[in-house]
């Protein structure tokens, strides 16, 4: 039993076909069209992408590895277009197609009134297909495609509503950072070409052990470690789609965009795919023990320093963009340790449970008509009781509680960390087991601030009671703050079904897939790990089951530092509201630390945009204007023209005299030529 | 027919430009019909080079010979192989648009306008087909008339000093060049044919006089840092067709240039000096980068990033001495040298692309300033997503074509050096930056004045045309092989000369 090309290519295409009718048809269709074709087409890819799951995993199929079409042949030089799955595939496939199906879903009702209803369909569906294109590739060239495709829709949804001038500096600021990012990655792609003269990963994977001991000549007397090499510039690329320090300053901003997207992309899926990327290459990883180390450090800086900036934030999406850097890092921290299949089993279970947390972010936007600021919401919970029930579900499983998803992903990483002796696995354990307490904080300080406590509000005129969202999109920022026009509200179903749907993988999928999927042979041979590194296979030994581990976890460390955290949020956010202030104005620095992100983007600002324009001007004005066109160019025409000033006549301007003259000169020159000959 | 399918290619449009000079100012439309008509016609007849030219084995082929002066041992020899057809029809292709593109836009001597426009496209398929040297020089030359025309009469303000500095620049260059020739006839023993002058001995010494000689010439046309200036100002002084002929088609001559008289008359010398033009060019990749940042005037900014575009062509090119010669890798120097050529078709569609687009704005609101513009995809949101997606490909996104040759030439020029590469690669982020920086400003946001609130969206004329490009620019980003096969032979046979040594 072998999967079937054509059921692959219907996945893959079901979503692009929805997008371009959405796209280039939209008015002819409508709204409801659009939303009927891209719902169908994901609705498609999701159900095949499950059926695919089932064939590997149940019904004894075997990986694809299989081109499509041939994209170039030069040489020995090839690339193609190809799918290659398999569980690991099959699985980024099922979680991407689930939640886009969802967002798709939670989109109607978000977007109901938006005038750009169709385009934004149409890009969330060219999203969905970009994302699959780089899943389900088999080659590096195809990975590269759909790695930018991707940062290509992103940046087209954050700038979706493009007349706001945070917006289209946000999605230009995403682009731009990501595109360093991605000039790592091609020069990496570059070095495998070079070191392994393929792009096809599986010959690529077979040729990697011929990797060790071939270095790369820097300078006549500097040569460096090719698998090395290799590593460093792949990561650099995860790096930018993954936001890891120091290129993580695009996700937060990525917030201006709409909701949905924010779950979709810059949560659930599109910045997970570096963390895939390094799972995908992990036999190229696990060559080089320098690039791991130097992707622990990043995982475990972002980890840590970003979630602390998570606790100052007030806008509530923007709390959850920290969190989710800061849950990228510790999947980057688990790549870092040879944990592989921890950072990816962690990428689904955060994939659920903070893609629930942005469509609740987004379902308490809608409900208190477009407000996104903390400080004015609180007590929300009697007005959308669907929203804060399944908000809590998420907290507590980003928050790691036992038996939650969130619990057994984290858990696991902070443990494979500890039991790691790679260089830099001491500071990485620090990084992510102080993590769990700012997590917990930052994630209950939400839930207090958003859902209870006293309203921090005011209904100006009472709600009619006739039920119809008269409400403002996200774009309408014109209101005074706290005042609304109507009460809150709980939102319609098409929003709070993908809550539940969410929520309950948000509660169950880790208790159900932690056995096989970290502790089993799950993944086949699609990860590939070192036995001397296997710091998941150390821990496979002590591992009893999910409810052992679920039981024991009350308890380990982590527990109860997020149960600090949570102690902490209780009583400050809720209890005692005014310590928190006490604490902003006693710790000041630290507050204007955070506060100001560590004033990397004012930095970043300064340097590259500001300092490029600048060094852009220098050049024009020096190198164009005045040495090439002033004294050369101008110069010596200047020159001539006052050396033969009687033959400035000849310059009459009129061009068909020059073009007569040119004529004329060729022919004397032939002419002249000619009699010499003779 | 088909015997004289390359003539019929040079003279078609030639002829059809007499009765769209014969229909006269009296009757714009008919002149607009006929040379439309001329146009599908070239075009419909460069596509039977696809047939007919055999692309396994990459020779030179359709072969015509004439004597033209017997005295001087000057034929009228013409032949092409793979890079030329890709070069000739994509001539053809961005003539047709062009034509549409003037439609309504010329109205002053809207024959003039059109017959110019259909002998340079007959002098510059010319080029591309000549392979008698001095024919070619002829071509080469005669194709700047046209050219200077239309600057000159259908020019923006500044048209005077812009056509002189385009003649000047583009003369100087040409004429060290014409004495190369000349040097070479007399080694030929009097012959002009480039097959001859690619079989003399020359000694290192010659071959680099000769080098320095065809480097003037060629580099000027693609243009290459620092003899790029005049390029800026031509390109904003010329009319919306001068722009996307002399981006689209012109420049490749200078590409096209080196690979028929460098390459394999002074293989030597071009592998002495191949670091000079390797430098050269990744400087016009970030240097330039830089300036076009900065650039307020629209098509200042794509001129400058035709100029860096162009140095992934002499890039990709010169590696192939270094790939073949030092560390022996024959196939990445294809690889590169496909990239370049790949890169020479893709800068065609795209920068005729972005200065049609440009155009399309300054024919509604009379200005090139990105600062006149903002918001724009209010009023024209049909417009837009074409524009976003030239620019993308101007960025050199995936998709598109001009992610191809790009790709090829840095992964090429990695296995020669990691450190070309990596300056090579810079485009990524100073490309996207100075392309999307302008989107931003002149699409995105809230309208920011009121003749911009007055822009009325792409008609059917002008969505066709951005169509077609788009077309281009999409169909060879997503499936590059049946261009690269085209060339592949060819590109091969270059490659294998690159390693003979004629000292």
């Amino acid at each position: 039993m072998s999967l079937s090309l054509s059921i692959l290519l219907t996945i893959a295409l079901a979503p692009l076909v929805g997008s371009i009718l959405a796209g280039l048809f939209g008015r002819v269709i409508g709204r409801a069209g659009a939303h009927t074709v891209t719902l169908l087409g994901v609705a498609i890819a999701c159900g095949l992408s499950f059926h695919v799951l089932y064939q590997l995993v149940w019904g004894g199929a075997q990986n694809f590895n299989q081109d499509v079409y041939t994209w170039f042949e030069i040489g020995n030089y090839h690339a193609s277009v190809g799918f290659m799955v398999d569980r690991l595939t099959a699985m980024m496939m099922v979680v991407v197609t689930f939640v886009s199906l969802l967002v798709h879903l939670y989109t109607i009702g978000y977007m109901a009134d938006d005038p750009g209803y169709q385009r934004f369909f149409s890009y969330i569906s060219l999203f969905t297909f970009s994302m699959l294109m780089l899943v389900m590739s088999n080659n590096f060239m195809q990975l590269f495609f759909g790695w930018e495709a991707v940062g290509l829709v992103s940046y087209l949804l954050i700038g979706f509503w493009y007349k706001r001038p945070t917006a289209i500096f946000a999605n230009l600021k995403a682009f731009l950072v990501n595109r360093v990012g991605d000039f790592g990655f091609l020069l990496g792609i570059a070095a495998i070409l070079f070191f392994l003269k393929t792009l096809d990963y599986q010959t690529a994977f077979d040729a990697a052990p011929t990797l060790v001991g071939k270095t790369l000549q820097i300078t006549q007397n500097h040569a460096w470690d090719a698998a090395t090499v290799i590593g460093i510039l792949l990561f650099i690329g995860a790096m930018g789609k993954s936001a890891q320090v120091p290129l993580h300053v695009w996700l937060p901003d990525s917030m201006e965009g709409p909701t949905p997207i924010s779950a979709l992309i810059h949560a659930a899926t599109m910045v997970t795919a570096g963390i895939f990327m390094v799972a995908r290459m992990s036999p190229l990883f696990e060559l080089t023990d320098a690039a791991l180390s130097f992707i622990l450090v990043i995982g475990s800086t972002t980890a840590l320093f970003t979630g602390l900036i998570g606790i100052v934030q007030n806008d509530i999406k923007r709390v959850i963009a920290y969190s989710t850097l800061s849950q990228l890092g510790y999947m980057t921290v688990a790549l870092g340790v040879s944990a592989y299949s921890g950072a990816v089993f962690h990428l689904m279970t955060h994939a659920f449970f903070k893609a629930l947390l942005f469509l609740g972010a987004g379902s308490v936007i809608i409900g208190m008509h477009h407000e996104q600021d903390m400080r004015y919401m609180g007590g929300l919970r009697k007005y959308m009781p669907v929203t804060w029930i399944t908000m809590w579900i998420g907290s507590l499983a980003l928050a790691g509680t036992p038996f939650f998803s969130g619990f057994y992903s984290k858990d696991a990483i902070i443990e494979a960390v500890g039991e790691s002796h790679r260089w830099g696995a001491n500071y990485a354990y620090f990084c992510v087991l102080a993590g769990v307490f700012v997590t917990s904080l930052y994630s209950f300080r939400l839930l207090y601030m958003t859902f209870h406590g006293k309203e921090r509000f005011t209904v100006e005129h009472q709600a009619h009671g006739h039920g119809h969202d008269d409400h403002h999109h996200d774009d309408h920022g014109h209101h005074t703050p706290g005042v609304l026009e109507h009460a809150p509200h709980e939102s319609p179903w098409v929003v709070t079904v993908p809550l539940v749907l969410l929520a309950i993988p948000s509660i169950l999928i880790g208790f159900f897939t932690v056995g096989p999927m970290l502790f089993g042979d799950w993944f086949g041979k699609a990860i590939h790990v070192n036995e001397e590194n296997n710091v998941l296979g150390e821990l496979a030994h002590e591992f009893h089951g999910a409810l052992n581990m679920g039981i024991h976890g009350f308890t380990a460390a982590p527990f109860w530092l997020a149960f600090a955290g949570f102690a902490v949020a209780t009583y400050v956010y809720l209890f005692n509201p005014s310590i928190a202030d006490k604490a902003k104005r006693a710790l000041k620095p630290v507050y204007e630390l955070l506060n100001h992100k560590y004033w990397i983007d004012e930095l970043y600002f300064a340097v590259f945009a500001k300092g490029g324009v600048k060094l852009g001007e220098g050049l024009a004005k020096v190198g164009d204007a005045a040495i090439i066109d002033g004294a050369i160019v101008n110069g010596s025409a200047g020159l001539v023209q006052r050396i033969a000033s009687g033959t400035r006549r000849l310059q009459s301007g009129f061009l068909f005299h020059y073009a007569f003259a040119m004529i004329l000169g060729l022919i004397l020159l032939l002419g002249g030529y000619w009699l010499i000959g003779q | 027919m088909s015997n004289h399918l390359l003539s019929l290619l040079i003279w078609l449009p030639v002829v059809g430009a007499i009765p769209v000079l014969l229909a006269g100012a009296g009757r714009p439309g008919l002149a607009r019909w006929i040379s439309l008509l001329v146009a599908v016609a070239t075009f419909a007849a460069s596509l039977a080079l696809l047939p007919a030219y055999d692309a396994a084995s990459g020779t030179l082929q359709l072969n015509e010979s004439m004597s033209w002066i017997p005295s001087l041992g000057i034929n009228y020899s013409l032949a092409v192989d793979g890079i030329s057809v890709a070069l000739i029809i994509l001539t053809t292709f961005v003539q047709i648009l062009v034509i549409v593109g003037a439609w309504e836009v010329i109205q002053n001597k809207p024959h003039q306008y059109m017959a110019a426009m259909l002998i340079l496209e007959g002098m510059m398929i010319g080029v591309f087909c000549a392979t008698d040297a001095l024919l070619f020089y002829v071509f080469f030359e005669a194709m700047l008339i046209p050219m200077f025309i239309l600057i000159g009469i259908w020019g923006g303000p500044r048209r005077v000093y812009a056509t002189l500095k385009f003649f000047i620049y583009t003369f100087f260059g040409s004429i060290f060049m014409l004495i190369g020739l000349i040097y070479l006839y007399h080694k030929t023993g009097g012959s002009f044919a480039m097959s001859d002058m690619a079989n003399v001995h020359l000694t290192l010494t010659e071959q680099s006089w000769l080098f320095f000689a065809f480097l003037l010439g060629f580099a000027i046309k693609v243009p290459m840092v620092p003899v790029h200036t005049w390029l800026p100002d031509a390109h904003v002084e010329a009319p919306t067709g001068g722009s996307v002929v002399l981006a689209a088609v012109m420049l490749k001559i200078g590409g096209y240039g080196f690979l028929r008289f460098s390459l394999p008359i002074t293989p030597d010398a071009s592998h002495e000096f191949a670091w000079l033009v390797i430098v050269l060019s990744l400087i016009a990749v970030c240097y330039i980068g830089y300036i076009a940042l900065v650039q307020q005037d629209m098509k200042k900014l794509v001129a400058y990033s035709s100029i860096a575009h162009m140095g992934f062509v002499t890039l990709g090119i010169f590696i192939g001495f270094l790939l073949v010669r030092e560390t022996n890798d024959p196939d990445a120097a294809r690889l590169g040298m496909q990239g370049a050529m790949v890169q020479m078709i893709s800068h065609g569609f795209i920068s005729g692309a972005m200065f049609s687009c440009i155009g399309v704005l300054y024919d509604r609101l009379h200005s090139r300033q990105i600062k006149d513009y903002g918001g724009v995809i209010n009023v024209m949101p049909i417009f837009a997503p074409f524009y976003v997606l030239f620019a993308m490909a101007n960025s050199g996104l995936p998709g598109t074509s001009g992610f191809v040759g790009e790709f090829m030439v840095i992964l090429a020029a990695f296995s020669a050096n990691p450190w070309i590469a990596l300056f090579a690669a810079f485009t990524l982020i100073i490309g996207a930056a100075y392309t999307l920086w302008m989107v931003k400003r002149v699409l995105w946001g809230d309208i920011t004045n009121k003749h911009v609130a007055e822009l009325k969206d792409v008609n059917g004329r002008e969505i066709f045309m951005l169509g077609a490009f788009a077309a281009g620019v999409l169909v060879f980003g997503i499936w590059p092989e049946p261009l690269v096969h085209l060339m592949d032979a060819s590109v091969a046979r270059i490659v294998e000369q690159l390693a003979i040594t004629k000292v």
